[in-house]
């Protein structure tokens, strides 16, 4: 994989420094998040990850590029989205890095400034719940699915009318989907969220790393 | 003392089994559960993926909820146990998440200053109901029954709030008291790729594979597990795995409290097993139907 780290050692560009401030100040928001500058590159992480056969990136190597100054590889990498949040790296961890967090932070930063190939199936699953539980306040299996291969793949969803059949049949799948009683509120309670989202406290967000300072580790605590 | 119940989603449609079972388990060791009165969705991990401040906000309402009506939250589905754990650990150390979060739950006249803790139903019935209590209920004895006690990833991590992260045993223990015998499952805590299923399918059905081999390999008669996710992901592609990787998985995959209600007498029907798709044999029913 080709990986473009520092050109001038100590020095990174415009982008990288920002997508690196943004990262920190999403790994300040993690309770023990600060541990990520202990990280002994002893691949712990990547040993006890069931899927990491599977990664263009390993979760060491996650930090190890993180340290190089080369975020947009992260961002880009298969890596992130292959996570099924088993917390297995967190647990084992010796340093008490906070693995599957900074993953879920990693997440959403490639969604907000949407680094992946489109129509990708992760991005519209998450999109398509989100859209659902803002709605109705609560999950619709039936719906999402159907929401989910309609915007990726149609044609899958004939191969999956047997399973569906089967489950219908065991009184598994709700037709119609359930909802909270106080939806009007919730939305109320959503816009005001939504607007909290945008809010980076003063003092909190780290600066961009200068020259000189390649870690640019120092103000997140 | 009575607990409010949280269901979850999935409790409501895929896992209606598990709602059942847990509500009939509860009723006849003569705890209360009080359901929560108009619960969300707790955001799940893939809410969590895509804003944070939002996905806590969701997850919050719940407990804001619940400390009104006061008393902690129970929550089955390890998911959402997990997304509870998880919010008021968040919210614990970081106060400036903790007043966004408050100041968005206003709009409704809610708020949250963490006095409510999530547990559950497992850590509820064997560490304060007692096994002993539960044990002395048991009308059938589970003897002969091989079990294989799958876990899963978010009933014990990352927190491992009443057991081991690696190594659990809680579930072990409770079955090994109803006269069931627990089979050599090394991956008890494996994980089944939950929402993977859905989008690297493949990659799931691999993760799937290991597990249900592992218990049949091991001579179990069944696995019993803990969550919604990973029981229709163990449950629904068998065939699928089966036919794929060339192996013979035939196994029933059971909640643990559809097992649990069995031998405490219920009726099949009453534990949801007739909503398992890979039917619950003789030897589990034990000639009972």
């Amino acid at each position: 994989m080709a990986v473009d780290v520092l050109k001038e050692p100590g020095i990174l560009d415009k982008k990288e420094s920002e997508l690196r401030a943004a990262f920190l100040y999403q790994v300040s928001n993690i309770p023990g998040g600060e541990k990520i500058k202990k990280c002994i590159q002893c691949g712990t992480c990547t040993g006890s990850c069931p899927v990491s056969y599977t990664m263009d990136v390993m979760p060491r190597e996650i930090i190890a590029l993180f340290r190089a100054g080369a975020m947009e590889s992260i961002l880009n990498s298969r890596t992130i989205w292959i996570c099924a949040s088993c917390y297995a790296c967190t647990v084992r961890c010796p340093m008490g890095i906070k693995v599957t967090d900074i993953l879920y932070a990693l997440k959403r930063m490639a969604m907000e400034k949407e680094l992946f190939p489109k129509r990708f199936p992760i991005f519209v699953l998450s999109k398509s719940f989100v859209y659902l539980i803002n709605r109705y306040g609560r999950s619709y299996e039936a719906g999402l699915l159907l929401l989910y291969y309609l915007k990726t793949n149609p044609l899958k969803l004939f191969s999956l009318l047997p399973l569906a059949y089967r489950l219908f049949r065991k009184g598994r799948i709700a037709p119609f989907p359930a909802r909270i009683k106080k939806r009007k509120e919730l939305s109320a309670i959503l816009a005001e969220a939504e607007v909290m989202e945008m809010i980076v406290p003063e003092g909190v967000y780290p600066a961009a790393p200068q020259k000189g300072h390649v870690l640019g580790l120092a103000k997140v605590s | 003392m009575s607990y409010l119940y949280y269901p979850g989603c999935s409790l409501e449609s895929s896992a209606k089994s598990y709602d059942l079972s847990t509500r009939w388990v509860f009723q006849s060791l003569g705890e209360e559960l009080v359901e929560l009165e108009d619960w969300n969705c707790c955001g799940a991990t893939m809410y969590m993926s895509t804003k944070e401040t939002i996905s806590l906000v969701f997850s919050a309402r719940n407990l804001a909820l619940a400390e009104r009506m006061g008393g902690d939250v129970v929550a089955p589905c390890s998911s959402c146990y997990t997304i509870l754990n998880k919010t008021n650990k968040i919210l614990k150390e970081n106060f400036i998440l903790k007043a966004k979060v408050n100041q968005s739950l206003k709009r409704d006249g809610l708020s949250y200053h963490l006095k409510v803790k999530a547990r559950h139903p497992l850590d509820v019935l064997v560490n304060d109901v007692g096994i002993d209590a539960i044990a002395s209920r048991a009308r059938h004895s589970l003897e002969g029954l091989n079990i294989a006690q799958y876990y899963g990833c978010q009933i014990v991590r990352p927190e491992g709030v009443f057991d081991d992260p690696e190594n659990p045993t809680t579930m072990d223990k409770l079955f090994e008291a109803l006269g069931g015998k627990n089979v050599y499952f090394p991956v008890k805590v494996r994980c089944c790729g939950g929402m993977l299923m859905t989008t690297f399918h493949e990659v799931a059905l691999k993760l799937n594979k290991e597990i249900l081999e592992c218990a049949v390999e091991n001579g179990a008669d069944c696995i019993v597990t803990t969550c919604p996710l990973c029981q229709i992901n163990l449950d629904a592609y068998q065939k699928k795995i089966s036919k794929k990787f060339k192996v013979k998985v035939r196994i029933p995959v059971l909640f643990f409290t559809q097992l649990l209600a069995l031998s405490m007498g219920s009726t099949p029907k009453e534990a949801g097993l007739d909503q398992n798709l890979v039917p619950v044999g003789e030897k589990i029913l034990g000639g009972r139907l």
